[in-house]
């Protein structure tokens, strides 16, 4: 085992060493979340010599990016953002274009990396992410039934697995109130093909059809759910699965690798687990999930020896010989030029496949999100209505546009 | 004392106050009257991978920025953030007043508000949890007291535990003892006989159990307190009071509690303040599905992806107005006194 430990070491040693020098001149400083595939890219970024590369790599990153860039200089050379917190610093002006930097470093990077808004490369993206379905497919089996593809399969299935006493409550779902509840609120609601707010206005319209039908939905699924579901966020639904309380449970594709991997996982749930793409609802094409990125950006605050410097480091943090390293590649679904896609990567791949849409990257989103995760776990206790809940929604984020300045 | 000896003396507590009280609430009521300029939309093409490009919305920055540079503190909003929907909603108390034909359905649809479902929580847990603890620091304090002296220290110590733990590691603590699968949650569920019931999936047992973390935490201070009053309590009244042929009941009603009332005073000062801020165990029990506080709403606007600055200062200010109105009936009391003598 030591050997081994000593061996693997040296390998990491000897290609983070290896044919590309990174040199830099300035300093770079980077903000981000802190999971196992941005830690690489930070590392990644980190090698580069001649000036010094920090980092702050943390959960808590979406607190501090804003305040960490909004001043001049910036604190922070490049934040680590996905589809939503790319939105908010856009909104406070704090990340620059990066197309002549593109231009001069950026030969490595495939075209589809490059998020752009209007016209201007404002991220580079490195992953893709979205939430599907796990299963236990040991489970399945001794119902004699498919992997659900919708979520109505989903409830038959909870159904049988209940009937045959195999499990009280096998459904698991990120449901813990705030930002995940939301989150959820959100998949189904676009899997029903709703659309947040009037085209082209920051104007709410979730008080629809489609809102209804979502949170219906949601209220089944939580029959069959640990009735503590209102507290459960991905971290203790991931729990309950290894720990084979949950046969089936919409997850973050980013987790996937690591579900039978963590300390305290059964035997059962280590050879029964299975992914899948993620379901649709209500006869609907459209699955009920999201499509996201992560990718990093430059801060606009800063000198411009300082952003170059970022941009060098970062492409180091991103090559494309990272992705012979058999344990890199199993950490995400890799964006990168070369990337040869894991079992775990079959979740999000079907996800783009089947047409996922992407979270939505438009300003006001975040105050929308905000709102649903705040006002709905009244409806989800069963004490109000559907239609009244939508409206408190819609309520408590017109407020809030209000005073940020999208709504009059 | 001398003006002069007194202007002195009082500089240096006169300069701190001013400059970590009274700024901080100056620049936050400064805050809850601005708000962010209006937005300049425009809508422009975004690509991103897997998709391709889609139709989006984002803020044109350039317009944007030629206002902010004018007016860096914002738009003045004036009270319109303290009377919308997240805070006061006068607008929507005077809907649920004129739709509701019943007190009931009015004060139903009244804590459908965020400010007042807040304010419910709040003040429950504040007028439950400061006399109950005030209650059980006076028992510890008097059982300790009449403990052997060698004992007194270990017992004093073991007392103190609930203070000296940071109250969010408590709040986990016994979130994870009262989970479904934890300790007390599976004494309960077998107890009740019921698979499904569950302490954090019901808003009066969620209320119960943070009332009781609450008294749980503060207790100790309250006997502290009281038990540092009690080395005062003159021996000869006590003495007087055993020869009268009073009952130890007797003897706590009309000496010792007398005795400790202005303790009693500051202690009820300092909780009512306290526990009118409660955060950490709505936090630490995941509760804010069922029970949320007035510094859980400032938390929340923080903590969001987009921080809403003025919503959470106007909260600020309300809670410090609420703290006043809460604490007045016991300064008059205090000035009163002060006056008396």
């Amino acid at each position: 085992m030591f050997l081994k430990k000593v061996a693997f070491a040296s390998a990491i040693a000897l290609w983070a060493g290896g044919a590309y020098a990174c040199e830099i001149n300035a300093r770079v400083n980077i903000i981000g979340n802190e999971f196992p595939a941005i830690q690489t890219v930070g590392a990644g970024a980190a090698e580069c010599t001649g000036a010094e590369v920090s980092k702050n790599l943390t959960a808590d990153h979406k607190d501090i990016h804003v305040a960490g860039m909004q001043g001049n200089p910036a604190e922070y050379t490049s934040a680590i953002v996905a589809n939503s917190t790319l939105t908010i610093l856009m909104n406070d002006d704090l990340v620059r274009p990066l197309d002549d930097l593109v231009a001069k470093h950026g030969g490595a990077l495939q075209k589809s990396q490059l998020i752009t808004v209007d016209g201007k490369v404002m991220a580079v993206a490195f992953m893709a992410n979205a939430q599907h379905l796990m299963y236990r497919k040991d489970i399945l089996e001794e119902i004699g039934v498919e992997p659900p593809k919708t979520y109505e399969e989903m409830l038959e299935a909870a159904k049988m697995i209940r009937e045959k006493g195999i499990m009280q409550n096998p459904i698991g779902g990120a449901y813990a109130a705030g930002w995940n509840l939301a989150q959820e609120f959100n998949n189904m609601f676009l899997g029903y093909g709703g659309t947040f707010f009037k085209e082209g206005t920051a104007e709410p319209m979730i008080n629809s059809e489609a809102g209804v039908n979502t949170l219906n939905m949601m209220k089944a699924l939580t029959e069959y759910m640990n009735p503590d579901y209102l507290t459960h966020d991905s971290n203790a639904t991931n729990a309950e699965y290894r720990a084979g309380n949950i046969a089936l449970l919409n997850m973050w594709g980013s987790r996937a690798a690591s579900q039978t991997t963590a300390d305290g996982v059964t035997d059962a749930v280590k050879n029964g687990h299975a992914i899948a793409g993620p379901m649709t609802v209500g006869g609907g094409s459209t699955p009920a999930s999201t499509l996201w990125w992560d990718g990093w950006t430059v801060a606009k605050n800063v000198s411009d020896e300082e952003a170059e410097a970022t941009f060098i480091a970062m492409m180091n943090g991103i090559r494309p010989d990272m992705m012979q390293n058999d344990e890199i590649r199993q950490q995400a679904v890799w964006l990168i030029d070369g990337y040869q896609p894991t079992e775990a990567a079959i979740g999000v791949f079907e996800a783009a496949k089947a047409g996922t849409v992407p979270y939505p990257m438009v300003p006001y989103m975040g105050l929308m999100h905000g709102s649903i995760g705040n006002e709905l776990s009244d409806f989800l206790q069963g004490k109000e209505s559907a239609e009244q809940a939508l409206s408190d929604i819609e309520a408590a984020y017109t407020a809030a546009a209000k005073e940020k300045g999208f709504l009059k | 004392m001398k003006h002069r000896t007194f202007f002195w003396f009082f500089l240096p507590t006169g300069l701190a106050m001013l400059l970590f009280i009274a700024l901080p609430i100056v620049s936050v009521v400064i805050q809850s009257v601005y708000a962010p300029h209006e937005a300049v939309l425009k809508t422009v093409e975004n690509c991103t991978p897997l998709v391709g490009c889609t139709t989006e919305t984002t803020i044109d920055q350039d317009a944007t920025r030629d206002i902010r540079e004018a007016q860096p503190l914002g738009r003045f909003v004036g009270l319109d953030i303290y009377l919308d929907r997240g805070h006061l909603a006068v607008t929507e108390v005077g809907e649920a007043w004129a739709a509701s034909a019943s007190m009931g359905g009015f004060i139903d649809r009244l804590f459908n508000l965020p400010l007042y479902r807040a304010l419910a929580f709040t003040l429950t847990f504040t007028f439950i949890v400061t006399p109950l603890l005030i209650v059980f620091g006076l028992m510890i304090a008097l059982a300790v007291n009449s403990l052997h002296s060698r004992l007194k220290g270990l017992m004093i110590f073991f007392s103190l535990l609930p203070m000296i733990v940071t109250p969010l590691i408590g709040s986990l603590i016994l979130f994870w003892m009262v989970d479904s699968r934890g300790v007390i949650g599976s004494a309960l569920v077998a107890l009740a006989g019921d698979p499904d019931f569950s302490m954090k999936a019901s808003t009066g047992l969620t209320w119960i159990m943070l009332i009781v973390y609450g008294v749980w935490h503060s207790a100790p201070f309250a006997f502290v307190v009281f038990y540092a009053g009690l080395q005062t309590l003159p021996q000869d009244q006590i003495e007087a009071a055993q020869i009268d042929g009073a009952t130890r009941w007797q003897q706590i009603k009309y000496v010792v509690v007398p005795h400790l009332m202005p303790l009693v005073t500051f202690v009820a000062l300092i909780q009512l303040m306290d526990n009118f801020r409660v955060f950490e165990p709505v936090v630490g029990f995941n509760a804010s599905a069922h029970a949320t506080s007035l510094s859980w709403i400032i938390f929340n606007d923080l903590g969001g992806e987009t921080r809403q600055l003025s919503a959470a200062s106007a909260t600020s200010v309300l809670t410090i107005i609420g703290v006043a109105i809460l604490l007045s009936p016991v300064l008059v009391r205090t000035w009163r006194d002060f006056k008396g003598k």
